[in-house]
C-alpha cells in the first residue's frame, strides 16, 4: 500500500490573485474536459464521505433542467473541527470561485453558502467578497451570483439533504435516497453540495492540472488536506498535510509524548489506540477524516469520551428514524449501567451488535456512524468502560 | 406503457414497472415486509426502518417502502442480517413505548403488537425509556386522546394532518431523544386548529391517537331505570361496523345492526337517516331561497355559493382557516344535531316524556361529532341535544362487551319515528352523496320532474376524484320558480380538507364560481370518517362506498321529500321548511376561530 511521510505542503492558505483568471481558463475549455481534468485528479470529497467530486459534478451537469443549483456545505459541525472557518475567514475568494466553477461546468446560475450560525462572525467579511467577485464574475461573462443562508445549530443539517431541507425553511431531516441532490436537490432541481475546501481544491486544480495535484497523496486519497488538531497536542491549530500519513508519523509531529488514543474523524469517526498507529493510513485506505484529529493523552478516561460521544449524538440525532434516534439513546444508557454494574459486561457485547445494526439501518449517515466510535472504543478500551 | 424492471427477491424473478418500490415488488410474489410508518394513503418517510432488506452487494440496508426496485437487484427480505437488525428495530421501538398492552385501547389492534408477536419479543433487551420520560395524555380534546408514551414517532399522523387534512395541527418538535410529535408550542388539543377529524387516529398504528371513548358512560345511561335512551344511527356506520365484527370490508350490516343496538338495551333504535332527509328540505330550500334572493331580488347580502354544514371536521376547518367565507355555509345543523334537538323536543313531546329524563346516544363514524355535540351552539332543546357520541369502533366495542353473536343475528328495523330513511340520506355517507340527495329533491321541486339521470343516480357527483364538478341544467320549470328557467346550477364537492382548501382558495380569490359546494372533511366523505374501523385504504373505502350506494338502490324510496316521516313532521311539528319553528330547532351559526 502506497503511504507517503508527513509533509507540510502549502496551497489553500496560499495567497493567489489569479483565481478569476484560472476560471477564464476553464471557460475556454470544454466542460467535458474539465469534468475529466477532476475525475482524473481523483480528488474525493473533504467533508469526510469521500465520494468523487468530478463524478458528482458530472451526474450534476447530465442531470436535466434548467435550473440547477450549487451549495457551499459550511455547516462545520463535527466534533473537533474547525478548518473550514478558518478557509473562510483567510480565503474566502478561493471557496467562491470554486463554486462558480461549479456553477459554470454543471449549468447552475445560483449558489448559496450554508452557513454554521456560529459563524455568523464571517459574514461582514464573506458578504464583501461576494460583491466583489459577484462583479468579476459578470466581467469574464460568467453568469453567478451567491448568496448566504444560516444554519441554526443543528449538527445533522451538515447532511446535504437535511441541509437542503433546512434551506428550504423545513425541520432538517434527511431525505430519503435516492433521489440525490444531483438530480433531485434543493427546490427539487439538480444540485451540487460540496464542501467548503472541496471548491477551494476544485480551484487549484484547474490552476496547477491534474498532473501536478495527483503528485500529492496516495492512489485512493489524492491531493492534500487540511487537519483541525486538537486535543492533547503540543501544537494544536490547522494545519495543511498530504494525504496518505501513518498515524504514527501524525502522533509524533502533534502528540504531547503520552498519547494513547487519536479520535480520527470527530464523534462520526473512529478511534484508534496507540498499538494501531504505525499501520493506520490517514485516508481512504485507512481511516478518512473530514480533518478532525483529536488527541487524546494517558491522562483521558476513554469511558468519559465515548459518554461525551454518546451524549452528543442522542441529542443530535434528528430523532427521524428509529435506529438512530433510540439507538443513541440506549447505547448511552448501555454503558453507563455496565459502569454502574446495573449491567454485566457482557451486555456491551449486544451494544456492539445494536451498534452494527445502526450503522447498516439508520436513514442517513449520522445513524449509520455512532457505531464507528462506539466499537473503536469499546474494542480497544473495553476494560476503561467496564471498570 | 413504462419500463420494466427485472430483479429478484429472495432469488425469485420478478418484473415490475419502472418507479415501483421494493416494497410493491415484493408483494407482486406474496412476500410481504413489515411496514409501520408507511402507509398507502400517505407520502413514503422511511423512517421507522422496520422495512428494511438486503440490497446484495451493498454494506447498509435499504428501506423497501423508499427505495425504487432497479434492475438486477437481488433483494433478501429475511437473511441474517435484516433479521437481526428489524428485530433490534422493533426492541428499540419497544424500549420507548409503554407496552402495557392489556391496558391499553388498541389491544388487538396494533401494528406494533402485531410485529413484535410476530418476532417473539420476549425479555426486554433494551432499558426503558418511558418511565423517566414522565409523560401525561392529553385529555382536553372531547374527541381525540393523545398520549406520548405509546408514540413510536413514525409521522403517520403528521402527515396524515398536513397531507390530507390541510390542518398541521401536529408536527414533529425537538430533535434527538426530545423529538415528539406535538401541537402548535404544547398547548393542549382543544386550543389548538385540530379539527377534530380523526384521521390521525385511523393512520396511527398504536394507541397514541384515540377516539375519547364514553363506553362506560352509555351501558350507566343504558342501565339507569329511570332514562329513556334513543340511539341515532349515521348512515356510513351500517357499511363500515361489519369489519369491526368478522365481515369484509363492503358488507352491509344494517338490519345486524339494529337487532345489536335492540340487544343492548336501547328504548328507541332511530336512524340518523331521518334527519338526513330533513336536512335536504331545509338545505335545499335555503339553497333555493338565496338564489332567489340574489337573482330576484338582487339581494348582495346573500352569499353565495352555499357551503353544505353536515360535517363538524369541516366546520371547525373554516372557521379557522376560511372565516370570511363562514356567511356562505349553510345554516342548517348537521343531521345528528337536527336529531339531538327533535329527540328532546318532537320525540319527546309525541312520547310523553320529560326530555330531561332522556338520553341522547348517537353512533358516528366521527370523531369531530362529539366535539360539536358539546359546543354551545347545540343545545336548544334546552339541554344538551346529544349527549354521547360514539364512533362505529366503540359501537363494535360494546357489542362484542355484550357477548352479542353479531354475525348470527337476525335483520330487524328501526323503530317508529325517526327511523324512517330514504335512500337520499343513506349516500349522505359518500362524497357527493349530499349533493345527489339534494339535486334529487331541488331539481323536482323546482320543475316537476325527476332529474335527468338513468335511476336517479347522479354519477358525475360521485367518484373519489379530490375535487368533483358538475352542472345542471334546470329547464321547464314550475310557475313559482320561474327565476330559473335554462339556469345551469353549477355545483363543487370536496373531500378531505386539503381538497377542501384548494377549492376554498379558488372560491375566496375569484378563480371558481358555483352555486352550492359540498364539503366533507374526511376521504370519501363519511364512509372515511376518523371514527370508522381500522385500518383504512383507498380500497377499503372503496368497497364501503359500493356498499352506500346499493343500499341506496336497495331501498324503495330514494328522495328526501318522499320520506313520509319527513312529510308528517312538517305536518305535524315544523310547519314548513325554514319556517320558524325550524329556524329556532334546525338552524345555528358559526364563528371565527384563532388561525392557530
Amino acid at each position: 500500500m502506497e503511504t507517503k511521510k508527513l509533509s507540510r505542503v502549502d496551497y489553500i492558505f496560499k495567497p493567489e490573485t489569479n483565481c478569476i483568471d484560472t476560471l477564464k481558463k476553464v471557460m475556454t475549455m470544454e466542460k467535458e474536459e474539465f469534468i475529466l481534468e477532476l475525475i482524473d485528479s481523483g480528488l474525493k470529497g473533504r467533508g469526510g464521505a469521500g465520494f468523487l467530486t468530478g463524478l458528482k459534478w458530472k451526474l450534476a451537469a447530465e442531470a436535466a433542467g434548467d435550473v440547477k443549483y450549487v451549495i457551499c456545505n459550511a455547516d462545520e459541525g463535527e466534533p473537533g473541527t474547525f478548518k473550514d472557518r478558518e478557509i473562510l475567514d483567510r480565503v474566502p475568494y478561493k471557496v467562491l470561485c470554486g463554486m462558480a466553477l461549479c456553477g459554470y461546468i454543471v449549468g447552475a446560475r445560483e449558489g448559496f453558502i450554508y452557513l454554521r450560525a456560529e459563524y455568523r462572525f464571517l459574514v461582514p467579511k464573506l458578504r464583501k467578497a461576494i460583491a466583489d467577485l459577484n462583479v468579476e464574475f459578470l466581467k469574464i461573462g460568467l453568469t453567478f451570483s451567491i448568496d448566504i443562508r444560516f444554519g441554526s445549530g443543528a449538527y445533522v443539517c451538515g447532511e446535504e439533504t437535511a441541509l437542503i431541507e433546512s434551506m428550504e425553511g423545513k425541520r432538517g431531516e434527511p431525505r430519503n435516497k435516492p433521489p440525490y441532490p444531483v438530480t433531485e436537490g434543493y427546490l427539487g432541481k439538480p444540485t451540487v453540495v460540496n464542501n467548503v475546501e472541496t471548491f477551494v481544491n476544485c480551484v487549484i486544480i484547474a490552476g496547477i492540472g491534474h498532473q501536478e495535484y495527483k503528485k500529492f497523496g496516495t492512489d485512493n486519497s489524492r491531493g492534500f488536506k487540511l487537519f483541525s488538531v486538537s486535543g492533547d497536542c503540543s501544537k494544536e491549530g490547522v494545519y495543511e498535510l498530504e494525504l496518505g500519513m501513518s498515524l504514527q508519523d501524525f502522533v509524533d509531529e502533534f502528540g504531547d509524548g503520552d498519547t494513547k488514543a487519536v479520535q480520527v474523524g470527530g464523534a462520526s469517526g473512529f478511534c484508534v489506540p496507540r498499538k494501531k498507529f504505525p499501520d493506520t493510513i490517514i485516508g481512504f485506505e485507512g481511516i478518512p477524516t473530514g480533518g478532525s484529529m483529536k488527541i487524546f493523552n494517558s491522562s483521558r478516561s476513554m469511558y468519559n469520551v465515548l459518554h461525551n460521544y454518546l451524549e452528543f449524538f442522542e441529542e443530535e440525532s434528528c430523532g427521524q428514524c428509529s435506529p438512530c434516534r433510540v439507538g443513541c439513546q440506549q447505547l448511552l444508557k448501555g454503558i453507563v449501567a455496565v459502569k454502574r454494574r446495573e449491567k454485566s459486561s457482557p451486555y456491551l457485547d449486544e451494544l456492539m451488535k445494536l451498534a452494527e445494526t445502526m450503522k447498516v439501518a439508520s436513514k442517513c449517515g449520522l445513524g449509520q456512524s455512532v457505531g464507528n466510535a462506539f466499537v473503536s472504543i469499546i474494542e480497544n478500551f473495553r476494560e476503561e468502560i467496564v471498570y | 406503457m413504462s419500463k420494466m424492471i427485472n430483479l429478484t427477491i429472495n432469488n425469485m424473478p420478478v418484473s415490475v414497472e419502472e418507479g415501483t418500490t421494493i416494497l410493491e415488488a415484493a408483494k407482486k410474489l406474496s412476500i410481504s415486509i413489515p411496514t409501520l410508518c408507511y402507509h398507502e394513503d400517505l407520502c413514503v418517510a422511511g423512517n421507522c426502518r422496520v422495512c428494511v432488506v438486503e440490497l446484495v452487494g451493498m454494506r447498509t440496508l435499504q428501506a423497501s417502502c423508499a427505495v425504487p426496485a432497479r434492475d438486477n437487484m437481488q433483494i433478501l427480505t429475511n437473511s441474517m442480517k435484516v433479521r437481526q437488525a428489524r428485530r433490534h428495530i422493533i426492541e428499540l421501538l419497544l424500549s420507548e413505548h409503554n407496552a402495557d398492552c392489556t391496558k391499553c385501547y388498541k389491544n388487538g389492534n396494533c401494528e406494533l403488537q402485531e410485529l413484535s408477536n410476530e418476532y417473539r419479543i420476549g425479555n426486554r433487551l433494551f432499558a426503558d425509556l418511558v418511565t423517566e420520560k414522565n409523560y401525561t395524555i392529553d385529555q382536553s380534546s372531547p374527541s381525540i386522546m393523545k398520549d406520548d408514551s405509546k408514540c413510536i414517532r413514525c409521522q403517520r399522523c403528521v402527515r396524515t394532518c398536513s397531507e390530507l387534512q390541510a390542518v398541521s395541527a401536529l408536527a414533529v418538535s425537538g430533535k434527538g431523544n426530545h423529538m415528539k410529535i406535538s401541537s402548535f408550542y404544547d398547548h393542549p388539543m382543544h386550543e389548538v386548529v385540530c379539527t377534530n377529524c380523526g384521521q390521525c387516529i385511523n393512520r396511527c398504528p398504536t394507541g397514541a391517537l384515540i377516539e375519547r371513548n364514553y363506553i362506560d358512560e352509555v351501558w350507566e345511561a343504558i342501565y339507569n331505570p329511570n332514562k329513556h335512551v334513543v340511539v341515532q344511527t349515521a348512515p356510513a356506520v351500517r357499511v363500515a361496523l361489519g369489519e369491526e365484527l368478522g365481515y369484509d370490508p363492503g358488507e352491509r350490516v344494517t338490519g345486524k345492526m339494529v337487532a345489536a343496538l335492540r340487544r343492548l338495551g336501547f328504548d328507541s333504535v332511530l336512524d340518523t337517516d331521518f334527519t338526513a332527509d330533513l336536512t335536504i328540505m331545509e338545505e335545499g330550500t335555503e339553497l333555493l331561497t338565496r338564489l332567489k334572493k340574489a337573482l330576484v331580488d338582487g339581494d348582495t347580502s346573500v352569499s353565495l355559493p352555499m357551503f353544505t354544514s353536515c360535517s363538524p371536521g369541516w366546520i371547525k376547518f373554516i372557521e379557522h382557516m376560511f372565516p370570511e367565507l363562514l356567511p356562505n355555509l349553510s345554516t342548517c345543523k348537521s343531521p345528528q344535531q337536527m336529531f339531538g334537538t327533535l329527540a328532546k323536543t318532537y320525540y319527546a313531546q309525541r312520547k310523553n316524556i320529560d326530555p330531561k329524563d332522556m338520553v341522547s346516544i348517537s353512533i358516528m363514524p366521527c370523531t369531530a361529532k362529539k366535539f360539536e355535540s358539546v359546543r354551545p351552539e347545540m343545545r336548544d332543546s334546552g339541554f344538551q341535544d346529544v349527549d354521547y357520541v360514539l364512533t362505529t369502533r366503540e359501537l363494535a366495542i360494546m357489542i362484542k362487551q355484550a357477548g352479542i353473536n353479531f354475525m348470527q343475528l337476525e335483520d330487524d328495523k328501526y323503530d317508529r319515528f325517526m327511523g324512517d330513511s330514504s335512500g337520499a340520506a343513506v349516500i349522505f355517507g359518500a362524497t357527493g352523496g349530499v349533493m345527489e340527495a339534494a339535486l334529487r329533491t331541488a331539481y323536482e321541486l323546482v320543475t316537476g320532474r325527476e332529474v335527468p339521470f338513468a335511476n336517479l343516480n347522479i354519477t358525475p357527483v360521485r367518484g373519489m376524484e379530490g375535487v368533483k364538478e358538475a352542472s345542471i341544467k334546470i329547464e321547464n320549470v314550475k310557475a313559482d320558480w320561474s327565476f330559473l328557467e335554462g339556469a345551469e346550477l353549477k355545483v363543487a364537492i370536496a373531500h378531505g380538507l386539503t381538497n377542501a382548501k384548494k377549492l376554498m382558495t379558488a372560491i375566496r380569490d375569484g378563480k371558481a364560481s358555483y352555486h352550492f359546494v359540498e364539503v366533507m372533511a374526511c376521504p370519501g366523505g363519511c364512509l372515511g370518517g376518523g371514527g370508522q374501523p381500522i385500518p383504512t385504504s383507498p380500497e377499503i373505502r372503496k368497497k364501503r362506498t359500493e356498499a352506500i350506494y346499493a343500499e341506496d338502490e336497495g331501498l324503495p324510496i330514494r328522495k328526501s321529500h318522499e320520506n313520509p316521516e319527513v312529510a308528517a313532521i312538517y305536518a305535524d311539528f315544523l310547519s314548513e321548511p325554514l319556517g320558524h319553528k325550524s329556524h329556532e330547532l334546525l338552524h345555528t351559526h358559526y364563528k371565527a376561530r384563532k388561525r392557530y
